[in-house]
């Protein structure tokens, strides 16, 4: 596992996409062709069932420790992570094992039907069998995320540098159906097992956002406006009765949103089009939060299906029957589309953008500001002549983004993160004013730099009001402007209201507590919408 | 123990009218090493090992009122005896032993049990009280031995120089520079940064060797230091000097390394678990041969580390002191001014 163990070292402590796509590379060069395949395997997903339960694991640990139990949560909440708290706590090894990564898969896959006895003889031995950071990798190709930032977009990426293969292909390999015990490594990355040329995508068209006055755009009438979607961007590619959904970030997603393919495959004609994923019910978008909560998930439930059911709102048309539409205008694209998307295909669930029709520019200030109340998070300017460009590309298209809401709150609990985040406080919890007390408003932890997260922490480990646990209750001191998309009555919470979107705009070192809002001013915002 | 109190000045010996490494400046201060969280300026007399002398002097001001002793020797202060024992923290570090009408208080300073090759050894010493630190008390601190480092310091080194690369360390300038030049002594040509060069000039002139190094100039010549290896400050991560540092490979060597989140923190090429605390059988080994009746556990994880220390039986209390607030943070910043020449 030396190779193995190097690569995810080299791959851990960079967080340039540059440098791990080189370890990988380098990894690809030189490990056994099985363990290849069992590398692309575990960075895509497609890993064997957990053999052993986390909970054994921990049991096992404090047996062979002698620890009790509140020094072990106590360690892994500075970790962050089980598998790595395990493998540090441990004694040093008796003995030394090395075998390649795909005879630990296999004899991994061999422990799943074994009783509890033959599972722990077989653990207990790996763990004095390895050292550190191999007893990490071990825990974690039991189970559990590898969280060293590689997506399947840098995996893809590395073997197209290997290969000289075409990312985009090789996205449809990996992801593709194949058996790790009937594919070579090269018969992968070659593709044998797909056709490529019926899920190939186009690169997306990126918009600027809006930099000049309405009027310096020209007429209204050279513009298609619509409302923007805070979904995800996503392309699909229906081809010789194939469909294929790509996102964004060109990581092929078709299997996470099966209603999707379903309303596409009613439509005639092979087609590419440009849209949002969205969470979508009853007619209206969901916030994305909800959408979330269908992304990245190995199954998906029926009363997932149910309770957030998702949806495609059609921006453009790339590609018609064969043919490449996207030098043609737009406004000739759009009438493509409308053909493609008339009765009686189109439902709630998979329709056209709606263009707003407007006479003069100043109506879409109104329409701007209230975008909000229909979850939308502004508009898009589309030029009718434009073509569909390349990539990011000024001038063509233009977003026009509602400003965030903002309030000021102080921090009242603080936690810390995971994987590079994991030594630092950065999930902060803030309050406003309630009366003479304080009332929890929202969650956040984007937002803030490095330097002041680092700040951050060093007050939370001398102002924390708690000694033990994850969570640190902390002096009410910390002022920060928290920024959010929206806000709405809510019975759920405490304080009455729901923030869509918070994150933190910025630490207002300036502040005092006594100026931060109120829950009377911060209902109001919620009024004036 | 009675002859012991804890203030908001820092920590008091009654009878001998003197404090232990204090935070507020006092008039006769005992000083465990020279880290800045420990030997802080302003007190009016300053007493230490002689190791640290210079260290103090060359950190605090040349005229500093300053007097010192070496190891095997009693000084009576108001009838309560000084004594001095290694450490093995950094170069002059001592546990600082106190005796007044047959009672006996051990304070650790800092300190680390495992040898290494440039500081004295830690010695365990019997007491009735036991002052100790805890920085890394929390059983997932586990540190490899000093062959081990070196074996894994220097093949890095070496793996650089095979890629093309310079190799950058980043140390504080007091301990963690000296031990990592004691680690990759011998490979190759070694450059340090003003900071550091400085303070082992002032190490040397009390008559310890070191190995040998080369001040690393501001206006450096790219291909004097390329492959080679460069000590400087942490402070100066992101700063212009190591910026022109030609393909460099930086690593941080710390204790808090040992766990992932830290090392993937910093962004750096690589992070490795060297220490100049204890870990965490280190501070266990040394509670229990210290044979102390009360235990009382100051800066890192007091909480923690009393706690477990009272369910195993040995009776201990956590001391809230301003020790080990990322030491020396100061006194680099400083550094990393002077040096975006």
């Amino acid at each position: 596992m030396k190779n193995f163990s190097e690569l995810i070292s080299a791959i851990e402590i960079t967080n340039k996409t540059n440098a791990k796509i080189d370890a990988l590379v380098n990894y690809f060069k030189v490990a056994p062709e099985k363990d290849k395949l069992w590398l692309i395997s575990i960075f895509t997903g497609k890993r064997p069932p957990r053999p052993v339960k986390s909970n054994l694991m921990k049991q096992w640990a404090f047996e062979i420790t002698k620890l009790p139990e509140w020094l072990f949560l106590e360690s892994y909440s500075t970790v962050g992570d089980l598998g790595e708290t395990i493998a540090l706590i441990l004694p040093d090894p008796t003995h030394k094992i090395d075998k390649p990564l795909h005879v630990w898969m296999r004899e991994l896959i061999a422990l799943k039907p074994k009783s509890e006895e033959e599972k722990k003889e077989y653990v207990l031995n790996a763990w004095a069998g390895l050292e550190m950071q191999e007893r990490l990798i071990f825990n974690k190709l039991i189970g559990g995320s590898f969280r060293i930032g590689v997506s399947k977009k840098t995996l893809v990426n590395a073997l197209s540098k290997l290969s000289g293969i075409d990312a985009n292909q090789l996205m449809h390999s990996i992801i593709g159906n194949w058996d790790i015990n009937k594919i070579s490594f090269e018969d992968l990355i070659n593709g044998s097992h797909i056709n490529y040329d019926n899920s190939k995508p186009y690169p997306f068209f990126l918009a600027y956002a809006l930099e000049k006055e309405l009027p310096e755009l020209g007429q209204p009438e050279e513009w298609q406006v619509e409302y923007k979607w805070d979904g995800i961007r996503g392309q699909i590619v229906k081809r010789n009765n194939e469909i294929y959904i790509w996102s964004r970030g060109e990581e092929l997603v078709t299997e996470q949103f099966p209603e999707i393919v379903e309303n596409i495959s009613k439509l005639e004609n092979d087609f590419v089009i440009d849209g949002e994923i969205l969470a979508l019910k009853d007619s209206a978008v969901l916030l994305f939060n909800d959408l979330q909560k269908r992304l990245n998930r190995k199954n998906i439930t029926k009363k997932m299906l149910e309770e957030i059911p998702v949806g495609f709102y059609v921006y453009d048309l790339l590609e018609w029957n064969g043919e490449d539409y996207r030098e043609k205008p737009l406004e000739e694209r759009r009438r493509t589309l409308e053909q493609l998307l008339a009765k009686p295909f189109v439902s709630e669930q998979l329709k056209l953008s709606e263009v707003i029709q407007f006479k003069k520019w100043e109506s879409l200030i109104d329409l701007r500001e209230n975008a909000r109340s229909i979850n939308s998070e502004g508009l898009m300017l589309k030029q009718k002549k434009s073509g569909y460009h390349v990539g990011r590309k000024k001038g063509d298209w233009w977003k026009w983004k509602v400003d965030p809401l903002t309030i000021d709150a102080v921090m009242i609990y603080a936690q810390k993160g995971s994987g590079r985040r994991s030594s630092k406080y950065t999930d902060y919890t803030f309050a406003v004013k309630k009366g003479d007390g304080l009332v929890t408003v929202a969650k956040a932890y984007s937002g803030l730099t490095d330097v002041e997260i680092t700040e951050i922490s060093r007050w939370v480990n001398k102002n924390a009001i708690e000694k033990f646990g994850p969570v640190r209750t902390v002096k009410a001191e910390l002022v920060f402007e928290i920024a959010f998309e929206g806000i709405a009555y809510s019975k759920r919470h405490k304080s009455g209201v729901a923030l869509r979107f918070p994150r933190i705009k910025r630490w207002r070192k300036d502040k005092p507590v006594s100026e931060i809002d109120t829950i009377e001013s911060v209902t109001a915002l919620i009024e004036a919408q | 123990m009675k002859f012991i109190k804890f203030t908001k000045k820092g920590i008091y010996c009654i009878p001998g009218k003197f404090y232990l490494d204090p935070w507020l400046p006092v008039d006769h201060a005992i000083i465990s090493h020279g880290h800045a969280d420990h030997s802080r300026s302003g007190n009016k007399h300053y007493f230490c090992h002689d190791d640290s002398k210079a260290i103090l002097k060359h950190r605090l001001g040349a005229d500093i009122s300053i007097e010192s002793m070496g190891y095997n020797q009693t000084r009576i202060i108001n009838n309560v005896s000084v004594s001095f024992y290694p450490a093995g923290h950094v170069i002059g570090s001592v546990q600082i032993r106190l005796e007044y009408k047959g009672e006996v208080v051990v304070f650790t300073g800092d300190y680390k049990t495992q040898p290494d090759f440039i500081t004295d050894p830690f010695e365990s010493v019997k007491c009735h009280t036991f002052i100790t630190e805890s920085t890394f008390g929390l059983p997932i601190y586990n540190w490899k031995t000093e062959l081990q480092l070196q074996e894994q310091l220097q093949n890095w080194v070496l793996q650089n120089q095979a890629n093309n690369k310079t190799s950058v360390f980043l140390g504080y300038s007091l301990g963690k520079s000296q031990r990592i030049m004691s680690l990759i002594d011998g490979i190759d040509k070694v450059y340090v940064h003003t900071a550091i060069n400085n303070l082992n000039n002032a190490i040397s002139s009390s008559g310890i060797a070191l190995p040998e190094t080369t001040l690393l100039k501001q206006d450096f010549d790219k291909k004097d230091i390329q492959n080679k290896i460069i000590i400087m400050p942490p402070g100066l991560l992101g700063s212009r000097l190591l910026k022109r540092v030609p393909n460099a490979a930086v690593a941080i060597c710390s204790g808090w390394m040992q766990i992932r989140g830290n090392r993937r923190w910093k962004a750096v090429d690589a992070g490795f678990a060297v220490s100049d605390h204890a870990d965490w059988n280190g501070l266990l080994s040394a509670v229990k041969a210290s044979e102390a009746e009360k235990v009382y556990v100051t800066h890192g994880s007091q909480a923690t580390f009393s706690k477990y220390l009272n369910e195993i039986g040995i009776a201990a209390e956590e001391l809230i002191t301003d020790y080990g607030d990322e030491q020396l943070a100061s006194e680099e910043k400083k550094d990393n001014s002077t040096a975006n020449v």
